[in-house]
């Protein structure tokens, strides 16, 4: 079995392989291979017998459901009107200066993807943006270079 | 009657959690019908925007007949401005879950679940760790209920109980048609109650306390408590515990810069209101308070003179066009047509009569679109337009 097919095995005995066990599945992929590849997607639809179409379908409606290969680390800063009003463009040309990346873009090493998303909920402290699961909120250029050198110094990439 | 507009702040959400065994013991011991009539008279109004009496929706769910349904706890918090419900979650998780047990109580729910948007995936981890405490007490007290946390995907749509409900199923976050409502037929056709994580706080300290203290907070339509998430230009951002029904102006002085231009109540789907208006608008659900009133899901932005509210609509209308899950006309190309309309008339491209016909197309939106997010948009359109025209010309 190769190593796509057997993840989503091992996600279809955890979370079942029923209709409502699609997105939970579809997010293990996702955690593991960042983002749902046309195999993935075929063979979750395998495992839960319905049709590939239905879970691309599905897949697509989500913005935290990729189908395209993310980098193993995927930013998102925050865009909706108070971190707008708090200085994220500050934030994007810093982080876009450091990766030497666009809005959207994957670092050639295939370690970060930037993208901008809808308010994350820190409008109290903002600017904030997601890296993965973890938030980083009241960001200034300073702090983002901070927190990117420590992700840069992290060597091994997937 | 006058000074029962004046901001109040109050202290029950995030006071100490540690009796919740007690609540939910002593809960379980009183007959249903007793716990509903309690919610009921608390005059109890859903938290997550809408304002639907709680103790009412409990109602309708605990007399429909089926062996199966549920209890859904609505942790999607995606409008801009607001972010209680994190909080809330983080620090008293076991109100939440007391709340959610006892409305299985009386519902005859033996499962709950908590929708959680997946920006709070870190959330995730200490949440089940509550659960799995609480639902350790439950056994012991015999009550039969479970609780799972489903995660979200970054949708804001899904925060539309049924359109959550759809993505609960494994499908596109796609609101439904209404009726049938919920209550009757809800997650997998089952009767569900689902309810704001705030509102099942609230519920929590009725429970606690009686229906009584929290009737006589608030004002008339508008009982009780609310917290509210304050953001935008304030020395003070964060979250407040208020009593309802307060008037702008005071909110305004309370955490206003001294150069509140403009303050956004309700998030992007709710309303801008200018100075001028402050001191008619009070915070409350539709009633008899003074001049307008303002229903809310607690989001407050305040905005100083150094703002565009071009800018401000600008960004409203691009969350729309991102976030409309494109399932009808008026809204998924309404969103659009706004959005370039701005544009255009800020641009010259287009006259300034054209914000005219702009917001005719907001009109059509609240009338035909098939769920709340279409329909609002004319809500912060409206108000930003016509309070700031010259704004939005030149
Ligand atoms: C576009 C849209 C987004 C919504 N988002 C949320 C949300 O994030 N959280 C929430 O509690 N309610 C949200 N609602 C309201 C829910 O549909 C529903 O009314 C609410 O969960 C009911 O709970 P309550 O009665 O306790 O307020 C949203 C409604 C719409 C139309
Ligand atoms: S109003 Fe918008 S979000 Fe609601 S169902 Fe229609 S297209 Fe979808």
């Amino acid at each position: 079995m190769n190593p796509i097919q057997s993840l989503v095995k091992d996600l279809a005995d955890k979370h079942g392989r029923k209709r409502e066990s699609l997105l939970p599945i579809m997010q293990g992929v996702v955690a593991q291979e960042k983002y749902l590849s046309e195999l993935a997607m075929i063979e979750i639809a395998r495992e839960i017998d319905i049709s590939a179409s239905e879970v691309y379908g599905t897949a697509t409606f989500y913005s935290f459901l990729e189908t395209e290969k993310m980098g193993k680390y995927v930013i998102r800063v925050c865009k909706t009107i108070t971190c707008a009003m708090k200085g994220k463009n500050q934030v994007m040309l810093t982080i876009q200066n450091m990766l030497k990346i666009k809005l959207g873009e994957t670092t050639p090493d295939r370690k970060f993807t930037l993208l901008e998303t809808n308010c994350l909920g820190w409008c109290h402290k903002a600017p904030a943006m997601l890296i993965n699961d973890d938030v980083y909120t009241e960001l200034t250029p300073e702090k983002v270079r901070e927190v990117l050198s420590m992700y840069m110094k992290e060597n091994h990439v997937n | 009657m006058a000074n029962s507009y004046l901001l109040k702040r109050a202290d029950f959400i995030f006071r100490n959690e540690n009796d919740w065994e007690k609540i939910l013991s002593n809960s379980i011991k009183k007959k249903p019908a007793d716990l509903i009539n309690e919610l009921i008279s608390s005059e109890l109004k859903g938290r997550g925007g809408a304002g639907f009496p709680t103790g009412l929706k409990w109602k309708l769910t605990s007399e429909a007949k089926s062996d199966v349904k549920y209890v859904i706890c609505n942790a999607d918090e995606g409008e801009p401005g607001t972010f209680k419900d994190r909080e809330i979650l983080s620090k008293v998780p076991y109100k939440v879950l007391t709340a959610m047990a006892v409305c299985g109580y009386i519902t005859g729910a033996k499962q709950g679940f908590i929708y959680l948007r997946g920006e709070y995936k870190f959330l995730e981890e200490e949440l089940y760790k509550a659960i799995d405490e609480f639902e350790y007490y439950c056994k012991e007290i015999k009550l039969e209920f479970k609780i799972n946390i489903f995660m979200g995907s970054g949708a804001y749509i899904c925060g539309e109980e049924t359109a959550l409900m759809e993505s609960m199923e494994g499908r596109r976050g796609e609101p439904r048609n209404k009726p049938p409502f919920p209550s009757i037929e809800g997650y997998k056709e089952k009767p569900t109650v689902i309810n704001n994580v705030e509102t099942l706080a609230h519920a929590y300290t009725i429970f606690k306390e009686g229906a009584k203290k929290f009737y006589d907070l608030g004002v008339q339509y508008s009982r009780g408590t609310k917290l509210f998430s304050v953001s935008g230009d304030t020395p003070k951002p964060g979250i407040y515990e208020l009593e309802l029904g307060m008037s702008l102006q005071d909110f305004v002085y309370e955490f206003g810069d001294g150069d509140t231009k403009a303050v956004q109540v309700g998030g992007a789907s709710g309303f801008l209101v200018p100075r001028k208006k402050f001191k008619d608008a009070a915070i409350g659900f539709q009633g008899k308070l003074t001049g307008i009133s303002l229903p809310t899901g607690g989001s407050m932005m305040l905005f100083n003179s150094s703002r565009s509210m071009f800018n401000v609509l600008d960004n409203y209308l691009e969350f729309f066009r991102e976030e409309s899950c494109g399932q009808c006309t008026p809204c998924r190309v309404g969103c659009q047509q706004l959005l370039l309309g701005i544009k255009a008339v800020k641009r010259g491209d287009k006259p300034a009569s054209y914000l005219d016909k702009l917001m005719r197309l907001t009109e059509t939106m609240q009338l035909t679109a098939k769920c709340g997010l279409g329909q609002s948009v004319a809500n912060s359109f409206s108000s930003i337009v016509e309070n700031f025209r010259e704004e939005m010309i030149y």
